[in-house]
């Protein structure tokens, strides 16, 4: 699926929700299943500034194709995470660097979360882009 | 026995709702909320008042340098400062601090030793590190036990005559701790050494009496006593303040300025170079007169039964663990509930239309001594009521619930 596409699935997917309280809850859920990242990975390095809560990202290429793993000490945190993953892991770093990220906006997220927690979270659209721009270098 | 209906009625703010519910301030440790009075005289300045001050011969700028000088001895009178030009008024309590640490530059060598608290706030911490850089002195931590409380046994064994300064706060914004500083700056001053008091947390609920505890510096910002922001106060007694260089040079601060040299106002101008936060000044004053009509008693008297109350409801969610439990402290509850980041807890707090703060609180050794990564911390004002506790406790139990 294109990133697009997965955007549109989880734009689909919230707007189901009639209140905050169930969208919160579905990301609580996103949060708690989310694939951890190996501990190796949960190195300070890997931190992204920006957030209250620790977040780590670790990003490796498969077959041309950029995988994410995150983990955060906080669930809802998490639950963003997971949603993050969701629309941009597994896609090619070009097709990451160009991603739209209007989505967010879409789901209510960006107006629903806290100034600071705003920023955590353009801070982890911010690198899993940055990410994307390391490895499309390595791959020309 | 304090009105609180009458006394919310002050304040506009807490008609507000909050992602469509009524507004729970209880965030009061970081800023408190500002009532009509307070709000009319920062109206009224611009309205009427507004002019720069000292120094001008025309009426608006007499008039306006009376009302900033009135505000002075409103603070003097509030804290029972010996002379009104041992009040510096400055842009609050970091700036008070960076002040006094600054001055010390000259004051110090290597081997001096300076003592701090093991509950102070960065701005506590921070500009004494950068005093020791400078100047080759030491920084030692009186500690704590897990209470919250300092260690007083280990502050008299750090206590030698190579110890100059002793900074502490009088009531932690972590943890509401009120310290004995009485019994510290008594403790220090046997040894020499001076004592600045961070009094930014206990302003908006002790009422010091500066003479009688012989503290050398106290800090406070006018904005956690129903005043504006980017206002405060040092004082320090005027035998310091004539040793300590200025701080910063430009206008306002000097007697004359040639290309040669310069030579230096009288207090408190020494300390207050350039044009200052005038309408902020008179506004201070303002929130203090607000304060003290309602009376430091009557809010001791209510807060305490604000805290005692949310602390006892608090402690009946399973999970819930509190952080600050010293015998004597303010109304201020941080806490956590086993297994859930306190940021995620605050987020759904916000939701229900509650504002409490979560992270460090700019108290970062406090957290590494207890291990967590930060607390969720409800700090109550004269203006909270039960019922708000209660609104309080239900969320953190909902919060619980969802996140568990």
């Amino acid at each position: 699926m294109t990133i697009e596409a997965i955007q549109e699935e989880i734009i689909d997917e919230f707007a189901m929700f009639d209140d905050w309280m169930q969208r919160y809850e579905y990301m609580i859920e996103l949060g708690k299943s989310l694939p951890l990242i190996e501990t190796q990975y949960k190195t300070d390095d890997n931190i992204i500034k920006g957030c209250q809560s620790r977040v780590w990202v670790h990003a490796e290429l498969n077959n041309g194709k950029l995988v994410f793993t995150a983990d955060s000490d906080a669930i809802i945190t998490k639950g963003i995470i997971a949603i993050l993953i969701r629309a941009f892991s597994n896609q090619r770093p070009q097709d990451i660097i160009e991603a739209d990220t209007d989505f967010i906006d879409e789901i209510g997220l960006k107006e629903h979360l806290s100034p600071t927690r705003a920023n955590g979270l353009v801070s982890m659209v911010k690198q899993l882009k940055l990410y994307a721009i390391a490895y499309q270098t390595q791959l020309n | 026995m304090l009105d609180v209906t009458k006394i919310r009625a002050d304040f506009p703010i807490l008609d507000r709702e909050v992602n469509g519910k009524p507004l729970v301030y209880l965030d009061n440790a970081a800023t408190s909320q500002t009532p009509k009075h307070v709000i009319d005289v920062i109206v009224d300045y611009y309205q009427r008042l507004n002019a720069n001050i000292h120094r001008g011969v025309h009426t608006l700028s007499q008039e306006a340098t009376d009302a900033y000088e009135q505000a002075r001895l409103k603070v003097q009178k509030h804290f029972n400062i010996a002379k009104a030009h041992e009040v510096i008024l400055t842009s609050g309590t970091t700036h008070s601090i960076n002040l006094v640490a600054n001055g010390f530059s000259s004051l110090l060598g290597k081997g001096d030793e300076l003592l701090v608290s093991a509950m102070e706030h960065h701005s506590n911490i921070v500009p004494w590190q950068m005093l020791c850089e400078r100047t080759g002195a030491i920084l030692k931590v009186i500690p704590m036990n897990i209470d919250g409380e300092l260690v007083m046994e280990a502050f008299d064994q750090l206590l030698s005559e190579r110890t100059k300064l002793v900074f502490c706060n009088h009531v932690s914004n972590a943890l509401g701790t009120i310290n004995p500083i009485k019994e510290i700056i008594a403790k220090a001053h046997e040894v020499g050494a001076a004592v600045l008091v961070d009094g930014a947390q206990a302003a908006p609920h002790i009422q010091a009496d500066l003479q009688a505890l012989d503290v050398d510096f106290y800090t406070i910002s006018a904005h956690k006593v129903c005043g504006p922001t980017g206002v405060g106060m040092l004082y320090g007694k005027e035998a310091w303040l004539k040793k300590l260089p200025p701080y910063q040079g430009g206008g306002e601060m000097i007697a004359e300025v040639t290309f040669d040299k310069a030579t230096y106002a009288e207090l408190p101008h020494k300390f207050e170079a350039g044009t200052p936060n005038i309408c902020g000044g008179i506004a201070f004053g303002a929130a203090l007169d607000y304060m003290n009509q309602i009376g430091f008693d009557a809010i001791a008297t209510y807060e305490h039964g604000l805290l005692e109350y949310a602390t006892q409801e608090l402690l009946k969610i399973g999970g819930l663990k509190i952080y600050g439990t010293a015998v004597e402290k303010t109304a201020v509850i941080s806490f956590n509930i086993e297994g859930i980041h306190p940021y995620d807890i605050g987020t759904i707090l916000d939701k229900l239309g509650i504002a409490v703060r979560t992270g460090h609180h700019c108290a970062q050794p406090i957290m590494d001594f207890y291990q967590i990564p930060g607390t969720v911390r409800a700090s109550f004002s004269f203006y909270n009521t039960k019922e708000e506790v209660d609104v309080l406790v239900a969320g953190v139990a909902r919060a619980k619930n969802m996140l568990l």
